[in-house]
């Protein structure tokens, strides 16, 4: 965007709104919301601390332990799903009504059948992350050239070879959306799941600072939060881009 | 030369082909002989069944009914002994030339260095020297067909099926691929099967001309252009037979042209 012939770097936004958000802070119009400043100066304080370090560690886990196997999963089956009618038809429902599900009211029954440890964290994260990655890897494979195809059987493409080095390839562009988007879902997976199954990393320490009004602490964690998987998705994007040349023209 | 036999030799037969589409039919008691060494084109307005009959013979589609002999053997799906030239070209997106060429051979698990040097060969006689590591998106539409050509040649299949491979490029490049395929059908001891909807473009590069007619789907005539054949790629077009079989063409299939 240009302002007065000045080109803004991208996110110029977010400065006004810290400036925003520093201005209200300063009031003091509610204890909700801390001066920006302040929070900073928390997150310098918990953010070196062990009981923070060993938070970030236990969420991260569960996190990338949660979404490693919604990509294992979520990819082959939505290419599945491009590539079989038969699978389509069969799984295509439940895909679609937990795409939709309000996967939080879930919990307890997971915590039931999986206990109350790291196992039933790990699956919150991985079906709120999966779904979206099995929808996109298959919408991928479903508008896949079928001439490319065609070309790889002509030449005595095994299945097994059809698959990793056609279906997969061709619906990188969309796949790499998909696990973007359920990067995005798992991040709020994790952190329902540590605050409702057992209360560890970032889940407890929101639970901690919350339920004693220590908004500075709050927002510092969900800072951190947000920051990370403002990362994570951009990093993913990054690779989007990468492969968008031949999204047009496959 | 010293197999002596009373009949043409065969590389492709077709026999009593039909093939039906739910309750279209698409092709009906179809013959044909494709004799070894030469090129055939499969001339026909649009709908006529040429693709169909193309990809039932490379063994991509299963025939209804009917029976495809290769070298005298029943075709079950597709083989090493046939390679395809597709109209959109089929290449990988993110693959380079060089890979792409060698694709034919990776996927018949040729080693890597093996395959790049046959690859590297073709490649040249083409004319994409210097291109090997360049991707399809950066070539131009003629580029990419010399890609698809070379993938194909670079399998050493005896029969080459060709579906429409020029229509995707600009006119002048096509020329220079008639001529560059005239040169080919002479150097390379292939039978080629070439698939066009164009009266020129079959009459000026094939040793017989098939024509189908829709509706449904026969052969109506098969034409052996005789006289200019041995002539210089440039004097073909101005050849009396050249232009008698084109207006010939033409006059059979106008009818069936809306």
């Amino acid at each position: 965007m240009k302002v007065f012939g000045y080109r803004l770097p991208g996110m110029s936004s977010l400065l006004l709104w810290a400036l925003l958000w520093e201005i209200v802070g300063q009031m003091e119009l509610t204890f909700f919301l801390p001066p920006l400043s302040a929070i900073f100066v928390t997150l310098m304080e918990i953010g070196t601390t062990k009981v923070f370090i060993k938070a970030l560690q236990e969420t991260g886990h569960a996190f990338f332990v949660g979404t490693f196997f919604a990509i294992v999963i979520g990819v082959p089956v939505g290419i599945m799903m491009g590539k079989n009618r038969l699978i389509d038809e069969i799984l295509l429902p439940w895909v679609n009504m937990f795409l939709s599900a309000p996967l939080t009211a879930l919990v307890p029954v997971l915590m039931v059948l999986f206990g109350f440890g790291l196992k039933s964290i790990i699956i919150t994260t991985t079906l709120f992350a999966i779904w979206i990655i099995v929808l996109n890897s298959r919408a991928g494979v479903l508008q896949i050239n079928r001439s490319l195809v065609e070309m790889a059987l002509s030449f005595g493409a095994s299945p097994k070879d059809a698959f990793f080095k056609i279906y997969f390839w061709a619906a990188l562009p969309e796949i790499l959306g998909g696990v973007r988007i359920g990067f995005i879902r798992a991040v709020k997976g994790v952190i329902i799941g540590q605050l409702l199954i057992s209360v560890v990393g970032f889940g407890a320490l929101f639970e901690l600072y919350s339920s004693n009004f220590l908004m500075k602490h709050f927002w510092a964690v969900l800072i951190v939060l947000f920051t990370i998987s403002f990362i994570i998705a951009e990093c993913l994007a990054w690779l989007e881009r990468r492969v968008s040349y031949y999204a047009a023209q496959r | 030369m010293n197999n002596i036999s009373t009949d043409v030799d065969n590389a492709v037969t077709v026999r009593n082909v039909c093939k039906n589409y739910d309750n279209v039919e698409a092709l009906r008691d179809l013959s044909l002989e494709f004799p070894r060494g030469q090129l055939t084109s499969i001339l026909g307005p649009s709908g006529c069944g040429k693709t169909t009959l193309l990809k039932i013979i490379a063994g991509l589609l299963k025939p209804t009914s009917g029976e495809i002999l290769v070298n005298n053997k029943p075709v079950t799906g597709p083989g090493p002994d046939r390679a395809f030239v597709f109209q959109d070209f089929a290449l990988l997106p993110w693959a380079t030339v060089l890979r792409n060429v060698a694709f034919g051979l990776e996927l018949r698990g040729v080693a890597k260095s093996e395959r790049e040097a046959i690859a590297e060969k073709y490649i040249k006689d083409v004319g994409l020297t210097d291109f090997e590591h360049s991707y399809p998106h950066e070539l131009s539409g003629g580029m990419r067909q010399r890609v698809g050509l070379a993938r194909a040649l670079s399998v050493d299949a005896q029969v080459l099926l060709m579906d429409e491979p020029f229509s995707a490029v600009d006119e002048q490049t096509r020329r220079k691929f008639q001529e560059d395929l005239l040169d080919l059908v002479k150097n390379e001891n292939k039978t080629f099967l070439f698939v066009t909807h164009s009266i020129e473009e079959a009459v000026y590069v094939s040793d017989q001309i098939a024509i189908l007619l829709p509706r449904p789907s026969r052969v109506s005539e098969i034409i052996r252009p005789s006289g200019f054949r041995e002539k210089e790629a440039l004097n073909i077009r101005r050849d009396p037979e050249y232009l008698d079989i084109v207006d010939r063409i033409w006059a059979s299939l106008r009818t069936y042209v809306e």
